[in-house]
């Protein structure tokens, strides 16, 4: 019996380790910066680098739930674009209230991952695709509503989203740590989080056990689209005017980071808790890398190699499961 | 000679010590059936013995050469080849692709496929087995699959054979077949290792059996100096009672599920009754219609006519939930494709088709979820250290339980079976039929869809025969005899 406890409190520590390498990796990369920039390690600066992840982490909450069920979702970094643009156009060129202005741009981010969810198990085509082609549809219709001209011109009150501040933390650190909690919450404690699961690691056994899984997938998309929306909405007020640009690429980062959070690029694995780690990786690395002078093509490269081996990790570990 | 020799082979893993200092030696030609519990280690030791798994101690002497731990390349070229209890056939490519599946022959650079089809038709030709090596794997049976997998083994020269549970998921007459196929194996001087939970197949055709329980080995015995009862004490360590046991008599007259002329899905104009507290089997071949049948039943395939009621109620199940809903449970045949969800552990395993009634505002009580699986772990024994364990580490048979205890779970009123003890040992095999009666016997009802003959007749209290997606023959208790049911189901 002794013996059994022994083996079982190794395999905890295993585990553990497992499941939160990725904080490790988090500190080192944080001891490494605060030694290569004297900048670094000041409260100033690691509210900054909060307040830069925190639209990554917003909408990384519903990308991870993409994930989770085994789908991707390209279109987030359009759908982004196109609240900025849709909500700028409210308040300038409708002159509507700010809340209204949010209130419809949600809408239609969230109205748009439901369609991708729709598509995908109606039509059974691979998520990939369709959201590869929503994107550029999306992307197109940014530009038309604004001909590629910039919107500005909000309201004052609009600016605090993106701009204030709560004491000493900036507001869109916390609505990122709100809707982090709200996705582990859903991860963690609800029937329909638990359904993310168990689709993404087998839709047929999932279907026979009564779930819904074409719901499940409305549900996860649209999920997707409003995170992706309420991400939006926060870049809008902060950078106080509505470009086309807003959102290009970004679901790479998204993605990036979800994926160096352990979320498994086949579905079925991944924790909140961990994914706050990969924005956060992400973060650290382009404001260490913008303090020791590295040029923004390097930090592509950089991210794209991070990509690479994060998703590479991913692979290999659960290559090691069959 | 010895052609494999294990010696003192330990493994553990997290909890568990699936092999504990084990030794056997295999003779050359010989079929030696290894027998035990479920979970009592028997993949586990055939996975050491392919590189699967590395053993934590022992050596393995193949023909005399120690290894400590082999890789599953090593272990092919040494001659021994495996058919896993779980497939591993591409379902996408020919049977000739599959057979030389990364030993594709060569042209030049460019892949010679008639030479793979001539080679593969040469395999087939040698053991009189009638498929077309161009046929897709998907279109297969899975007796075919099964055969298919064996010539693959044999492609690659085997001397050694090794089998987990390959006659699980077979009918009477395509096990036939394998039976007879091991039978010239032998003949050729190929040694095959033979993993089962049918006793009958392994007094056939074996001539020693090895027992494991809980990782240790038990006995070697000769086959021709044991017997059933014997065997089945050294594996459970106790004495059993008989394989299905007695219940009362309690068929009551009211109907509970009422079919008529229900068809769609390969099932055409079928009607039959079940009464609250009888076992219905449903006998056939593969491909009769009886999965199909139980899929109209529960919602996972559409029906094109007939009416369903349920305690006289009309139900029109159009997903599994609305069959769950009125009272329905299935638990499927292929286990890992439609049952299991790997990744997860018991306690979400078991709790997955009840999550929305065990939920308040949304969130799910992990109280109750975990009272409800601790409970099923113990009143049907599903053994694991914790009810926290994914449940691909749990050996197949204790996967199948949770399963089981999936639809136990939502207390369904009708309990379709689908061929549910298919690799579940002798001991789990008596107290899954234990639970069929207490079932029946608190005014539920069973089908129970079963390709073991002995099994529906030992279980049912009426079969019908299906061929075709017809039912082709009734039969009450008293009139049961298996050449009557054969009859029936290949009628043409
Ligand atoms: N990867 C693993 N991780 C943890 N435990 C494992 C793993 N693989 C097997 N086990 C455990 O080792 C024990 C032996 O499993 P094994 O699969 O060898 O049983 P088996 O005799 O083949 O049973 P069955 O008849 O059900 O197929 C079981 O208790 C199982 O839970
Ligand atoms: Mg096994």
């Amino acid at each position: 019996m002794e013996y059994l406890d022994k083996l079982k409190g190794t395999a905890n520590a295993v585990e553990f380790a497992k499941r939160n390498g990725i904080y490790v990796v988090l500190l080192l990369l944080v001891f490494f910066f605060s030694i290569a920039s004297e900048n670094f390690l000041v409260s100033n600066n690691l509210l900054n680098v909060a307040r830069q992840v925190s639209m990554l982490g917003i909408a990384a909450v519903g990308f991870a739930f993409v994930l989770l069920l085994g789908g991707i979702d390209l279109s987030v970094g359009s759908n982004i674009t196109l609240v900025n643009i849709v909500g700028g156009w409210c308040m300038v060129n409708a002159g509507l209230n700010p809340v209204l202005a949010i209130g419809l741009a949600l809408s239609m981010a969230t109205f748009i991952g439901f369609l991708n969810g729709w598509i995908i198990a109606n039509i059974n085509m691979p998520p990939l695709i369709v959201t590869l082609a929503m994107m550029i549809i999306v992307e197109g219709l940014a530009y038309l509503i604004c001909k590629g001209l910039p919107i500005y011109g909000f309201p004052a009150s609009f600016a605090i989203i993106g701009q204030g501040y709560l004491g000493p933390i900036p507001i869109p650190v916390i609505i990122m740590i709100v809707i982090l909690a709200i996705g582990a919450f859903i991860l963690n404690k609800t029937y329909f989080g638990r359904y993310f699961y168990a689709v993404g690691g087998n839709e047929e056994a999932a279907k026979l056990s009564g779930i819904k899984v074409k719901n499940v997938k409305y549900l996860v998309y649209s999920l997707s689209g409003f995170f992706a929306g309420l991400a939006g909405i926060v870049i809008l007020s902060r950078t106080n005017s509505a470009q086309v640009l807003a959102g290009k690429g970004l679901e790479f980062d998204i993605l990036t980071a979800c994926v160096l959070g352990g979320v498994s690029v086949t579905g079925g694995f991944g924790r909140i808790s961990n994914v706050v780690a990969g924005v956060l990786i992400l973060g650290v690395l382009s404001n260490g890398l913008v303090l020791m002078n590295v040029t923004q093509f390097s930090q592509m490269v950089i991210k794209g190699v991070v990509l690479m081996v994060a998703v590479a990790f991913d692979c290999l570990q659960h290559r090691k499961a069959h | 000679m010895n052609i494999l020799q294990l010696k003192n082979i330990t493994k553990k893993y997290p909890g568990v010590i699936a092999l504990n200092d084990v030794s056997i030696d295999f003779v050359k030609g010989e079929a030696h059936a290894l027998v035990g519990e479920n979970g009592a280690g028997k993949s586990t030791l055939i996975k050491s013995c392919t590189g699967a798994v590395i053993p934590d101690e022992g050596l393995i002497a193949v023909e005399g050469e120690e290894f400590s731990s082999l890789t599953p390349q090593l272990s092919e070229q040494k001659g021994i080849g495996v058919i896993y209890q779980e497939f591993n056939l591409v379902g996408e490519l020919s049977v000739a692709e599959n057979i030389f599946l990364g030993r594709a022959i060569r042209k030049g650079i460019t892949i010679d496929r008639k030479a793979m089809v001539r080679e593969s038709a040469k395999i087939f030709e040698q053991f009189n087995i009638d498929i077309d090596p161009n046929a897709l794997v998907s279109s297969l049976t899975v007796g075919y699959q099964q055969l298919v997998e064996i010539a693959k083994a044999l492609s690659q020269n085997a001397k050694i054979l090794i089998m987990d549970e390959p006659s699980a998921p077979l009918t009477s007459a395509e096990a036939e077949r394998l039976y007879v196929m091991v039978e010239k194996l032998k003949k050729t001087g190929v040694t095959v290792i033979y993993i089962s939970h049918r006793m009958e197949e392994i007094f056939r055709l074996t001539e020693r059996i090895t027992v494991l329980r809980d990782g240790h080995k038990i006995a070697t015995v000769k086959t021709s100096d044991t017997n059933m009862d014997d065997l089945v004490k050294l594996m459970v360590g106790r004495e059993l009672k008989e394989t299905y046991p007695a219940r009362k008599d309690c068929i009551s007259d009211e109907v509970l599920l009422d079919v008529q002329n229900l068809s769609g899905n390969g099932v055409h104009d079928t009607s039959f009754q079940i009464r609250k507290g009888e076992v219905l089997g449903f006998a056939g071949l593969i491909g009769a219609g009886r999965t199909e049948t139980a899929e109209l039943l529960f919602g996972a395939a559409r029906k094109t006519g007939g009416t369903i009621r349920l305690n006289g109620k009309e139900i029109n199940p159009k997903t599994p939930r609305d069959a769950i809903d009125s009272g329905i449970a299935l638990v499927p045949e292929d286990r890992k494709g439609k049952g299991a969800l790997l990744e997860m552990d018991i306690r979400t395993n078991t709790s997955m088709a009840i999550l929305e009634r065990i939920s308040k505002f949304m969130v799910v009580d992990k109280k109750e979820e975990k009272r409800i699986a601790n409970s099923y772990r113990e009143s049907i024994r599903i053994k694991t250290p914790s009810i926290e364990q994914k449940i691909k580490n749990l050996s197949g048979g204790n996967q199948q339980k949770v399963i089981i205890a999936r639809w136990l779970a939502s207390e369904p009123e009708l309990v379709i079976f689908d061929e549910p003890t298919r690799g579940i040992d002798v001991g789990a095999k008596s107290e899954i039929y234990t639970l069929v009666n207490s079932l029946v016997e608190s005014g539920k009802a069973v089908l129970m869809i079963s390709s073991e003959m002995e099994e529906v007749m030992g279980m049912s209290d009426r079969i019908i025969v299906l061929c075709e997606g017809k039912i082709s023959g009734e039969l009450n208790r008293k009139d049961f005899k298996q050449e009557t049911i054969m009859n029936f189901a290949s009628q043409k």
